[in-house]
């Protein structure tokens, strides 16, 4: 077999995170720790690259060491398409970075045979005052190519853009949208050996993100290798032949696409869509425990990616011992700045004033689609009863989930693909009066 | 397939640094990516201005003015008997380039931080990217010194075959500093504060508004280290004729040589951390 394009041995990163600064309770300290501030600063941002042996053999774990990758190895022979998933902070981008020289390797070693273009990021050096025409050969040459092969591929890249229109127009008056189509036109038409890229296709609307699929789909075929980032498992499942786990910084599993995927997506990784206690350590008190704790689909299977244009269930699996009490189940989910987007308490009308009986109970809160917007949502499970001030239990943030908008369109972003603001995101009905006649100013 | 195998270019990233000057091969592969850098430098520079390259003109010519007034009329400094206009623009052309590649180049890394960490080209290409792109203000403000060299009526003399060498000398000197500059701005702000207070110090250490002649003879050696004085006695001397002084030329240009060899290696031996330094 022939050598492998990349080949990644023993790959470890470490970064130094801030640690929080001391302290002082008395003027003289602050003082003389003012004076010393030079020396400290210094070695402060020293140690941002340095580190003792001690820290690279793993024996000082210090509180300020993180290990973005830990002894990651792995090949990928010429031609294959590999995808590379893990929940956020796994260290998938900081493989990217270091495979494409961003930045160093901490220790070990990667060989890498080939040409490399990688793209982290669509429209990287794109400058506001210069035109499409000319942003477009600043950006190909950005991402490795010639002159030469962008002029052979400018036409190309322009239709594939649709902004023919305004290539002479600064990129500053562009649309977002137009920017980003730009962008990928010239990204989509770049011929490396090997190809690196990061999440880049989660912008654009849907026509646009299926066309860039279908490219991407083309380079594959092209025989090119492919190392591909991306939460979105649709695309990695269809577009990868090979999937590569990253959890924690390492390597837990390598294989076939649509294994990983599956594990991945059952495994619950890092942020759990599901929990499970044991009698023993169940929480509660003697008259009711927590067994259970669900993220589920519409089929009711756990899920840690929903989709925003589909209900997701929130499921409290909870056993009674003793009778006697009214039990409210409740739930509270926050988003990833700590907003509180609502509460919601068992409305089962069934259960309604009702006292309950020993028992397994399962309670499931169904939460609307396009309601939640994208991103994590954290999940608090408490059991509420007709006393204000009995609570059997309450666990914060006890399971989580992503809200993943596909771009496929039906979500409540229309065709807009930028940022969109606020802790809900619910789809609502517009409607629009037009009238011909239009008031000129002054007349 | 096994033909096409062995000329792949295969790269190894390790976590040593070298000890290499440039990696030439790799900069050639770059070379239209260094045109259009330098070529966006250019173009933005001037850009949504009504005056556009006019202002290449004017910012030494407000300069020279000011300059001739204060120091020419009112401290009326002693020039060998060359008219102080003349006199000082000879020297504020190749300085106003030497300052502005030189601060350009410094901050060059910290202002192309965005870029830094999205991908990868050789980072050199950063501060040698305003050493070019400045060439162009530096040729349009060449203009002011014709005019004023045509008005006192300057004849040229052989020295000016001196003149290719003397900008290549003045592109040296902010390439080094830059480079130096550059990579140390990156990991410590404290730069960019000094800056301002080194461009102010180079102007009034070196003989820009007054003449090298003037320094006491036991201090001219180690006046003559500074790499700028070097290339404005050098221009002084090419461009109104007169004794060319050795003596002030040499040591400053083996340093300047000095300044860019080591700005080179220290650079590349900083180069790889810059993105987890910043």
């Amino acid at each position: 077999m022939a050598d492998p394009a990349i080949s990644v041995e023993g790959v470890s990163k470490i970064y130094r995170i801030g640690l929080r600064d001391q302290v002082n309770d008395s003027i003289g300290r602050s003082l003389l720790q003012f004076v010393k501030s030079p020396l400290s600063n210094y070695r402060k941002y020293r140690s941002l690259y340095k580190f003792s042996d001690e820290v690279l053999s793993g024996a000082d774990a210090g509180d300020d060491i993180l290990w973005a990758l830990r002894d990651v190895s792995f090949d990928v022979q010429q031609g294959e398409v590999v995808g590379i998933i893990g929940v956020n902070g796994a260290g998938k981008s900081t493989l990217l970075k270091v495979i494409s020289r961003i930045t160093p390797p901490t220790k070990g070693k990667i060989t890498i045979r080939g040409r490399v273009s990688s793209l982290l990021e669509v429209g990287t050096g794109f400058h506001p005052e210069l035109t499409g025409r000319e942003n477009v050969y600043l950006n190909g040459t950005i991402l490795g190519m010639r002159k030469l092969e962008v002029d052979r591929k400018f036409d190309e890249i322009i239709e594939f853009s649709g902004v023919e229109k305004f290539l002479d127009t600064p990129v500053k008056r562009y649309s977002m949208g137009m920017r980003v189509r730009l962008a990928f036109a010239v990204a989509a038409h770049l011929e490396p050996e090997i190809l690196i890229i990061d999440e880049v296709l989660a912008v654009g609307d849907a026509e646009f993100q299926k066309k860039c699929l279908n490219k991407m789909e083309d380079v594959g075929q092209e025989g090119r290798t492919v190392l591909f980032v991306s939460h979105n498992m649709a695309a990695v499942t269809r577009l990868c032949n090979r999937g590569i786990l990253l959890s924690a910084g390492s390597i837990l599993e390598d294989g076939n696409t649509h294994a990983i995927v599956s594990s991945y997506l059952t495994s619950g990784l890092g942020t759990t869509a599901a929990r499970d206690w044991s009698a023993s350590e169940a929480p509660g008190d003697d008259s009711v425990r927590l067994r259970a704790l669900r993220v589920v689909d519409q089929q009711g299977s756990v899920s840690e990616g929903v989709d925003i244009r589909k209900k997701v269930g929130l499921q409290m699996e909870f056993d009674v011992l003793e009778p006697g009490h009214i039990l409210l189940p409740y739930f509270r989910l926050t988003n990833e700045e700590g907003v509180s987007i609502f509460s919601t308490i068992d409305q089962d009308l069934q259960w309604h004033s009702k006292t309950r009986e020993p028992g397994r109970y399962v309670s499931t809160a169904w939460v609307p689609e396009n309601l939640l917007s994208e991103g994590m949502i954290y999940v608090q499970a408490a059991m509420r009863t007709e006393h204000r001030k009995y609570r059997p239990f309450q666990e914060a943030d006890a399971i989580a989930f992503n809200v993943i908008d596909t771009m496929e369109g039906g979500s409540a972003r229309g065709e807009w693909v930028g940022k969109l603001l606020g802790a809900v995101r619910p789809k609502l009905d517009w409607t629009t009066d037009y009238s011909a006649e239009v008031d000129t100013p002054g007349g | 397939m096994s033909e096409t195998h062995t000329d792949k270019r295969v790269t190894v990233l390790t976590s040593e640094s070298g000890w290499a000057l440039f990696d030439f091969d790799e900069l050639r592969q770059y070379r239209d990516l260094f045109y259009f850098l330098v070529w966006r430098d250019i173009k933005v520079l001037y850009a949504q201005t009504i005056l556009g390259f006019a202002w290449a003109i004017l910012n030494p010519a407000v300069q020279i003015v000011i300059f001739s007034v204060i120091f020419g009329k009112v401290a009326n400094l002693d020039t060998g008997g060359v008219p102080y206009v003349l006199f000082s623009t000879v020297a504020i052309i190749p300085w106003t380039y030497m300052s502005d590649s030189m601060t350009a180049a410094s901050a060059s890394l910290v202002s192309g931080k965005q870029l830094l960490g999205k991908i990868y080209f050789p980072r050199v290409l950063f501060p040698l990217t305003p050493i070019l792109a400045k060439l162009v203000d530096f040729s349009i403000s060449v203009s002011i010194l014709i005019l004023v060299m045509f008005y006192y009526q300057v004849t040229p003399t052989w020295n000016l075959v001196l003149i290719p060498g003397l900008i290549l000398a003045m592109m040296l000197v902010p390439t080094g500093i830059g480079m130096w500059l550059a990579a140390l701005a990156i990991r410590y702000r404290d730069v960019k504060f000094a800056m301002t207070y080194m461009i102010k110090l180079l102007i009034y250490s070196a003989p820009i508004l007054y003449s090298a002649s003037a320094i006491p003879e036991n201090l001219r050696f180690w006046y003559s280290l500074n790499p700028i004085v070097a290339v404005i006695e050098g221009f002084r001397a090419a461009l109104l004729g007169g004794p060319i002084e050795y003596e002030f030329i040499v040591p400053g240009l083996l340093v300047s040589v000095l300044i860019f060899l080591s700005g080179a290696i220290y650079f590349r031996r900083m180069e790889r951390v810059f993105v987890d330094v910043i």
